[in-house]
């Protein structure tokens, strides 16, 4: 019976009592969450499937393989993390947000069917932008709406392509996917956006930095590696999958290179490493997929270590732009150090996690004979040491000194991120724990002479890189500035075009309504053609169109009133 | 804070060294490819020193066409909120 009983209730359960507790009683509780939740997780077998009937339909909100197993685990380590990291945080409304949002990732990847997933969707947009939120800056009010924008398009996405699937086929089972229809493209897409992919990814990058010190670090664990969870359960061996993640890699890189804020600098990391994901489930191979879902794994301890580590610059100064900082290391010594191993982890270092997962990918990438494709995440991977590598912990907590005297971080974050970095470096020294999850059986040994060597090539010429262009003064400075993206076009260009047509509107109705009342019984001739008994609106359509057509009318509506 | 002590790097002989160190290890990385032979899948990977060298024409152009990109997408702080 216990064993059925599904790790993410006990969240939501937590949710719902964590609501009547206070002080001691509250963190106690929110610490025995995720460990309970383990202990559920690790006494199921394999391959469990739980069926519900709903309204005639067939539901499987739990089902445990060897792929959901691994999310599920390494989502409980998050909660377990990101919890130690927030514990002092006095905000109830935060604390019950991150209970419901960490439950929600658990029960999407859980979940055995699409109806299930999609609610669990809707439920992590909804819970995790209280994260954002929960800063109380206009800023980061602005921000939070714009994320949920697009968390809610893509639930409308994800809901139109599940209902016309089911139309099609009937079943509301989650497999493979596949994208020979356009029910499969709209699930594409729904996924897309939350996995950030290229021109869908702004969301990511404005909304995360403006999250408070502790959300971030569960924002960057969940929802992009459910949505890696998703592609790699429906859509792997996608070939398109393969040039969208080599993009992913590269397109942020020189991004991150110029910002200056150091936590949206991790944010375009952040897409750089799904990039490897994403690549990963293109390739389709057990090998590349093994990468990807072993390296979301890693993603989630590492970048989650990035975070904390800004998280706690942040708490501790009230400053996080590259131009205030500098210099921390003289008062945050531990706080240095533990950064500097979540910088080695993500720069794929040998002995550290990241090296132990990119390999896979790159490794299938020239084995499938995706010469280019490597020649290109290669480059991300020299440039991901570049700027999440160096300019991270260099502009922190070295550099100029900025003056800033201040202590270590309060003893749980402390703690919390020590946890990271003993995983990070744990699964770095042995592989083996971490393959031993995969969802296929591993013959690769990433420390051969040859491997190593290369990588310590390709890592220490680009810091040699970094060490000259900052010598020889062509090295940008950081300035105080935004670089403009894809937003771009919604917080400048879209209400500046609003406004215009709305002045000219204003012009025109007056003409438009004397118009309209001269031409009334012309009007009613036309509508009797398209309305009447014989008329072509008055057909009996398909539901199939009619979903469709909802579709974009809620989008429209939705974008609408987001202006 | 006159009387705070002298950290790590404030000593600009520190730095020096940690450079040297750096040029150090670049040196000997690419003097082992003299001497190691690689099991490589590519043809690429055994030139001499291809990960070296691209690793570092890598970061190299990666910075150098940031700095141009910034012409083009540096905006003032308070862009948006205008």
């Amino acid at each position: 019976m216990s064993a059925s009983l599904p790790p993410f209730a006990i969240f939501f359960a937590g949710a719902l009592l964590l609501v009547l507790l206070h002080g001691r009683l509250q963190k106690t509780l929110l610490l025995l969450v995720p460990l309970l939740s383990v202990a559920l997780l690790l006494g199921v077998p394999e391959g469990l499937v739980v069926k519900v009937q709903l309204l005639g339909y067939e539901l499987v909100p739990y089902r445990t393989d060897r792929l959901s197993l691994l999310f599920a685990y390494v989502f409980n380590l998050a909660a377990f993390i990101g919890i130690v990291f927030s514990l002092h945080v006095q905000d109830r409304i935060q604390h019950v947000a991150t209970l419901v949002y960490a439950g929600s990732a658990l029960g999407a990847v859980l979940a055995g069917d699409l109806i299930s997933v999609f609610v669990y969707w809707e439920l992590a947009a909804v819970s995790s932008v209280f994260l954002i939120w929960a800063r109380r800056s206009p800023r980061a009010v602005a921000a939070g709406w714009r994320y949920l924008v697009f968390q809610f398009l893509s639930g409308l996405l994800l809901l139109a392509g599940i209902l016309m699937r089911f139309h099609e086929t009937g079943s509301l089972a989650f497999d493979y996917i596949g994208l020979d229809d356009v029910s499969g493209w709209l699930l594409f897409t729904a996924f897309g956006i939350k996995c950030a992919f290229p021109l869908l990814h702004n969301w990511l990058t404005d909304a995360y930095p403006e999250a408070t010190p502790s959300g971030t670090v569960f924002l960057s664990a969940f929802t992009t590696k459910a949505a890696v969870y998703m592609l790699a359960r429906g859509f792997p061996g996608t070939e398109i999958l393969i040039y969208i993640g080599a993009i992913m890699t590269c397109f942020p890189i020189f991004y991150a290179v110029i910002e200056n804020d150091l936590r949206r600098v991790l944010a375009y990391s952040m897409i750089n490493q799904l990039g490897f994901m994403v690549c990963g489930i293109g390739i389709g191979t057990s090998l590349a997929i093994n990468g990807a879902v072993a390296h979301a794994f890693n993603d989630v301890l590492f970048k989650g270590l990035l975070f904390m580590s800004m998280g706690a610059v942040l708490h501790m100064t009230g400053k996080i732009r590259a131009t205030d900082l500098g210099g921390l290391y003289k008062s945050m010594p531990v706080t240095t150090g533990l950064c500097i191993i979540g910088a080695c982890s993500i720069s794929a270092f040998p002995l550290f996690s990241g090296f132990v997962s990119k390999s896979l990918v790159m490794a299938a990438a020239l084995q499938e004979g995706h010469h280019w494709v490597w020649l290109v995440l290669l480059f991300a991977s020299a440039g991901v040491f570049h700027h999440a590598g160096i300019k991270i912990p260099f502009f922190a907590f070295f550099a100029q000194d900025s003056g800033i005297r201040t202590t270590e971080p309060p003893l749980n974050m402390l703690l919390a991120m020590a946890l990271a970095a003993v995983l990070c470096v744990t699964i770095g020294l042995w592989p083996a724990m971490l393959y031993n999850l995969l969802p296929f059986p591993v013959d690769y040994s990433p420390y051969t002479v040859t491997h190593v060597l290369a990588q310590l090539q390709l890592l220490f010429f680009s810091a040699l890189a970094f060490t000259w262009l900052k010598l020889s003064g062509l090295y940008p400075p950081e300035i105080r500035s935004v670089n403009i993206d894809v937003e771009w076009f919604y917080r400048w260009l879209g209400p500046r075009a609003v406004a215009r047509m709305t002045r000219a509107l204003d012009r025109w109705q007056v003409y438009t309504r004397i118009g309209f009342l001269r031409h009334l019984g012309t009007l009613f001739g036309t509508l009797f053609l398209y309305h009447g008994p014989q008329g072509i609106l008055a057909r009996t359509w398909a539901t199939g169109s009619m979903v469709l057509w909802v579709v974009i009318l809620l989008g429209l509506y939705l974008v609408a009133y987001y202006y | 804070m006159s009387q705070e002590r002298q950290h790590l790097f404030d000593k600009p002989e520190n730095v020096r060294r940690l450079l040297r160190v750096l040029y150090l290890a670049c040196a000997l990385l690419l003097a082992a490819d003299l001497f190691v032979h690689r099991h490589v899948e590519h043809d690429w990977e055994s030139l001499w020193g291809f990960y070296a060298g691209f690793g570092f024409a890598a970061c190299v152009s990666l910075v150098l066409i940031a700095r141009q990109l910034r012409k083009l997408l540096k905006r003032p702080e308070d862009y948006y909120e205008r």
